[in-house]
């Protein structure tokens, strides 16, 4: 299976659908003559012309509503939009308009629309190009979110997301552009809702998604040299949420910690501890533990920025505080549930 | 603005943990207001407030365990303006408002138990989700279960702990139970059934360890003598049925204590203890008793000892004990102790030597009353003694010094009248 970077596989699944189907059109900001802000893109006006990958001024509003007009009329749009940040001008599209229109309008139309973002912090972008929106998009019935963190998962995504008959927006973290894997060739796709266990273990659970899952799975490397198992639930998927996915690993390990790198308050974790409050209250020891962003607008200085944002040391710290609220020893043997290990 | 900082509540304490807020955000308060309880080492304490103002902020939850000197509380006027958090990831010290609170035992009442609970009177059973359902599935009592995890939360590691153990008792008696005459193979405990079960250390049981640890590095010297008690025995019979109808009922170890307040005042070399550098010797006769608890040893304190009375002595003997038992003590009434005596008689333990309790010189070990025949005027006659064992801290004191104080301690026993004059 070959290896190749996550910005490749993005690239590798847009040109596989513009191939496959004529009616699918790619409109965003510099994705044409520049291939991309960050090269997404590349080679794909050369090879599908004008018509198909169109540059947009920056207006975001005009272009996010031109796409869902295009959608609307049977075309299967994939929108760049050059920042996720940048989609805060687009705010009332997405949500007023592409969310809404096949409900409100009694299902006459759907709106087959996909818009990638790459957002997220710890690139000394400063507080307004840093950051992590994604539960703004995931309250909003009518839109699917994804947030893929591997490049399999991100073609397999893709895929799914551009031949979805829902709007769906897709988030790109900007540190996982270069990060590589395994990707299956040629039709490699997953089903949208449906989360990935990254890892297994017995132990506890950490549920994250996007550039979390890479520290979640490091985190998971160390710490089994501890004799300490720790399942990765990656969400892949924040809307469709796979309760079932997440509350079948916490009814296994009975702990649980949420990693996401937006702000804690209101933040996925909290969706996730009231998901397994409702799926998995009976089979907890512990409370359910959340590791999150500090809630600051995104310092620019690197120190600081770093310090912001959660990582390893943040979740380690977390795991052993629950590990000993719960009394747990790696050697343990236990009547109740005969260690696997 | 004024922080509520864990204080320093005892000479042993380290760190506290904060039981339970009796203040919510928002209260006012005044000087001297109580704002919740602290669990420290050996009692439930009483946190007050030193300022009037508006309790702003409780900045842990119940049940957290805090070092001293750090901030549990603000207090502030009420107009606090919101800053944004220190730029770090957020833990998630979240205290849910009293109202949130919901009971983890309120789904059913708890059964009475027999046993006693330790700190039972009012205190919620804590218990996480999965450790109550493995206790119902297995038929446990949660209430007969010693939780471990923040606040003695049951946590699934005890309802484990438990059933291993109860697992144990059972195969120990099928042990027992089987026939010896058909040369079987000797019973093994099923495979599911570990070797050793580990105990979670409860708070008192961690602290009595490090303190007799600290203790083990005095040297100990060892003094035992044989004390004829037939007539304090006499004595106490006649003391107890004479004043039954006003409630007093003294034991052996309140003679003990008195005798040993009356005879420190004229030993005070033995009512010292040792300060590193120097001696210290106190002006005040704190008699501690050792009492053992299910989860642990509690030494309660009767100060000022040679200045009570002996029907006084019981009494607060007496409350002191149930006190202990009920985990209410104060911390006054387990500090201060300058002499301990430590009574196994009840027991049936001839004699045995206590380890001191420091920093005290000294502690008494009192064995049980053993009857035994003796030589008197050329007659073979029986008699009933007591063996005490003196355990002395040799940096403080010599033998002699100990003996004598042993001697005259002797002599006051079989003397009784002189322990109550």
């Amino acid at each position: 299976m070959p290896v190749i970077t996550y910005r490749q596989a993005l690239n590798d699944a847009l040109r596989a659908e513009l191939t496959r189907d004529d009616n699918v059109i790619l409109l965003g900001e510099e994705i044409g003559i520049f291939e991309g802000s960050y090269k997404i893109t590349a080679g794909l006006l050369a090879e599908f012309g004008p018509e198909r990958v169109r540059d947009t001024p920056i207006a975001e509003e005009g272009f996010v509503g031109a796409a869902i007009g295009a959608a609307m009329l049977g075309m299967r749009p994939v929108v760049e939009i050059m920042t996720l940040n940048f989609s805060l001008i687009a705010m009332d599209q997405i949500i007023n308009h592409a969310a809404k229109i096949y409900g409100m309008f009694g299902g006459q139309t759907p709106v087959p629309l996909v818009i990638r973002m790459p957002g997220g912090g710890g690139q000394q972008l400063a507080a307004t190009h840093s950051q992590n929106l994604e539960v703004w998009f995931a309250h909003v019935p009518g839109l699917k979110v994804v947030a893929p963190s591997t490049p399999a998962d991100a073609k397999a995504l893709l895929l799914a997301a551009i031949r979805d008959n829902d709007p769906v927006i897709f988030l790109e973290n900007l540190s996982l552009y270069n990060t590589k894997g395994e990707v299956p060739d040629g039709e490699h796709v997953a089903e949208l809702g449906k989360a990935a266990v990254a890892r297994k273990g017995t132990d506890l659970t950490v549920i994250t998604y996007s550039r979390a899952t890479t520290v979640a799975l490091e985190v998971a490397r160390q710490l089994a040299e501890e004799g300490i198992s720790i399942e990765v639930v990656d969400l892949r998927s924040l809307r469709p949420l796979d309760r079932e996915t997440v509350c079948a690993s916490v009814r296994k390990t009975s702990r649980a910690v949420v990693l996401e790198d937006d702000w804690l308050s209101y933040g996925v974790g909290a969706e996730i501890s009231a998901t397994l409050m409702e799926g998995a209250f009976d089979y907890l020891d512990a409370p359910v533990r959340r590791v999150a962003a500090a809630e600051v607008p995104l310092p620019y200085a690197k120190p600081l920025e770093l310090a912001a944002l959660p990582d390893a040391n943040d979740l380690i710290k977390v795991i052993r505080e629950l590990l000993d609220a719960s009394r747990f020893s790696p050697a343990a043997t236990d009547p109740i549930a005969p260690a696997t290990r | 603005m004024p922080e509520v900082v864990m204080p320093r509540l005892s000479d042993t304490m380290e760190e506290g943990v904060l039981s339970r807020w009796l203040k919510k955000e928002g209260d006012a308060v005044r000087q001297g207001d109580v704002l919740g309880e602290i669990d420290t080492d050996k009692a439930t304490m009483e946190l007050e407030s030193f300022d009037d103002g508006i309790l702003e902020k409780l900045l842990v939850q119940e049940g957290t365990t805090v070092a001293i000197g750090q901030p549990l509380a603000v207090i502030g006027d009420g107009h606090s303006t919101a800053r944004p958090e220190p730029a770090a990831p957020a833990p998630d010290s979240i205290i849910p408002s009293a109202q949130e609170v919901t009971s983890p035992a309120a789904s059913k009442p708890v059964p009475a138990t027999t046993g006693v609970q330790p700190g039972a009177g009012s205190r919620r059973l804590l218990s996480s989700p999965l450790a109550r359902r493995e206790a119902a599935r297995h038929g446990l009592d949660p209430a007969t279960i010693t939780g471990t995890g923040p606040g003695g939360r049951i946590v699934r590691a005890d309802v484990s702990a438990a059933i291993a153990a109860a697992e144990v008792d059972r195969s120990r008696l099928a042990g027992q139970a089987q026939p010896t005459d058909q040369g079987t193979q000797p019973v093994r405990p099923p495979s599911s059934v570990p070797d050793s079960v580990e105990v979670p250390l409860t708070q008192v049981r961690r602290v009595t360890a490090r303190r007799l640890t600290e203790s083990a590095a005095a040297p100990h010297f060892y003094l035992t003598v044989v004390v004829g008690v037939d007539a304090m025995f006499q004595f106490r019979s006649e003391v107890n049925e004479r004043f039954a109808d006003q409630g007093i009922k003294v034991s052996v170890t309140d003679l003990v204590v008195r005798a040993c307040a009356v005879t420190l005042r004229s030993h005070p070399q033995v009512n010292s203890s040792w300060a590193g550098d120097r001696i210290l010797a106190h002006r005040r006769i704190n008699i501690g008793v050792a009492v053992a608890l299910n989860e642990g040893l509690i030494v309660p304190v009767v100060t000022g000892a040679d200045a009570k009375s002996l029907d006084q002595i019981a009494a607060e003997t007496r409350s002191l004990a149930e006190k202990a038992r009920a985990g209410t003590l104060t911390l006054q009434e387990f500090s201060g102790g300058t002499f301990t005596i430590s009574n196994l008689g009840m027991f049936g333990i001839d004699n045995f030597t206590a380890v001191i309790n420091p920093p005290e010189a000294a502690i008494l070990a009192v064995g049980a009353a053993t009857e035994e025949p003796f030589v008197e005027d050329g007659e073979l006659r029986s008699r009933r003694i007591l063996k005490i064992t003196m355990t002395s801290d040799h940096r403080v004191l010599d033998g002699a010094t100990a003996a004598a104080f042993l001697s005259d301690l002797k002599r006051r026993l079989e003397d009784p009248l002189r322990i109550v004059i």
